[in-house]
């Protein structure tokens, strides 16, 4: 079994804020591996981290096939709101409609931001799914 | 590694008959090797005394390591009698900050109204550099830095030399990411410095109740100090930090609550002293020692 990496101070901090909210909350590290959501996030996606662990986040996301809510395309990795965080460093916000484990397809608004330490350097990403 | 405590009070220096015992200086901390190799840890208070020694014996070349910018942290280093030797050089590392250099941020406390001469005045040779992020070396010592959880940028040190480790967090409140025994060992504030070190100085400022009105503040109680060796399994633990409030009869109390807190396992936590000197052995070592003995390891 992979030992787990340490995290970052300022993943530690993420994880312990997002476990104090009830709106959904999904962080990943540095190198989009999905490192924790929150119990809100366990609603919106039918799963609890622990049943999860840690994995590249295109892999896990890619099973709820997530579309533009616009055009009802599937929505690229690099152009979903955690992959444009993560590649392109900058934040993102739009609506995504996904098809959660119980087949039904959801609505959600989807913000998403990258993580900068004290070295400008990039430790990982939120996300953040609002409430319709 | 020879450690020696040159000051360990928290927060604000605390002489006075009733700290005599453990002293009343702040955070500085000696790490020493047999062949004279030095470190010297934070320039609290205690480092004036550590100046006078290193002017006597001699020395030219020190590596200054700070956690933090803390005044508790940094107050000594103006009257650190190497910094007012042309012949010195010392090489200062602290953690970054994404505004302002090491230098700056150093420079205020060199600066009027809080002191009287400013940085450009020192004579030794300074030079300034920020952790790195990745693991480096300082001679024969091998060092990592983690940021951990206190107000401000602030870094944990881990030091290997000679086969034997050394685990610094002398400012640190990682409950405040939660509850230590349930959290995974990846997600501990300042686990990747202490994990499975030889000896862990860390943070016991309050004893619990004291703890439950200054959460937040930075530092832990003595039951999250224990909590937090438990985690990282560390071999020893040294208790550091105390609070200015405390007298010495009370910092016997923490330390007796301490001990009672991580039980009986045969290497109870110890408050640290002004002047306590810890001989750091390799633990390989001693562990061949002992099997050669036939005694269980």
């Amino acid at each position: 079994m992979a030992v787990a990496r340490p995290k970052h101070l300022v993943l530690i901090l993420a994880r312990e804020f997002a476990s104090n909210l009830a709106t959904a909350t999904m962080i990943t590290d540095e190198r989009g591996y999905l490192v924790y959501f929150n119990e809100a996030a366990e609603e919106v996606f039918g799963q609890s981290h622990s049943e999860v662990g840690e994995i590249p986040f295109d892999d896990w996301t890619s099973r709820f096939e997530p579309r533009s809510v616009e055009t009802d395309e599937p929505l690229p990795k690099e152009q979903r709101p955690t992959g444009v965080a993560l590649y392109e460093r900058r934040a993102s916000h739009q609506c995504v409609r996904i098809t959660s484990l119980d087949g039904l397809p959801r609505e959600n608004a989807v913000t998403a931001f990258p993580l900068f330490a004290h070295h400008d350097e990039l430790v990982g990403t939120v996300t953040i799914f609002w409430r319709q | 590694m020879r450690i020696r405590i040159w000051g360990c009070r928290g927060s604000l220096p605390t002489p006075g008959a009733s700290t005599v015992r453990y002293g009343g200086n702040t955070s500085c901390v000696e790490v020493r090797l047999e062949d004279g190799s030095l470190l010297v840890l934070d320039a609290g208070t205690g480092i004036r005394c550590l100046g006078d020694e290193l002017a006597e014996r001699g020395v030219r070349q020190i590596h200054l390591l700070l956690t933090h910018l803390h005044l508790d942290h940094l107050e000594g280093l103006r009257f650190f009698a190497p910094m007012w030797n042309p012949e010195v050089s010392i090489e200062i590392w602290g953690p970054p900050s994404p505004t302002t250099s090491l230098r700056d941020r150093i420079a205020r406390s060199f600066s009027p109204p809080l002191f009287p001469l400013e940085l450009t005045d020192v004579p030794a040779k300074v030079t300034y550099h920020d952790v790195p992020r990745e693991p480096w070396t300082i001679g024969p010592f091998s060092l990592s830095a983690s940021l951990v959880v206190h107000p401000g940028p602030t870094v944990g040190y881990r030091i290997r030399a000679g086969g034997a480790t050394f685990a610094y967090i002398p400012d640190h409140e990682p409950a405040l990411c939660g509850r230590l025994a349930e959290l995974p060992p990846d997600w501990i504030s300042g686990g990747a410095v202490a994990e499975g070190a030889d000896l862990l100085l860390h943070d016991a400022q309050y004893f619990e109740d004291e703890y439950e009105t200054r959460i937040g503040w930075g530092h832990s109680s003595v039951a999250d100090a224990v909590a937090f060796a438990r985690a990282v399994d560390a071999q020893r633990l040294l208790l550091f930090h105390h609070e200015p409030l405390h007298a010495d009869e009370s910092l016997d109390l923490l330390e007796d609550r301490a001990r009672e807190l991580a039980g009986q396992n045969g290497r109870g936590p110890t408050l640290a002293r002004e002047g306590m000197v810890v001989e750091l052995q390799p633990r390989l070592v001693l562990e061949e020692h002992r099997e050669r003995r036939g005694e269980a390891v």
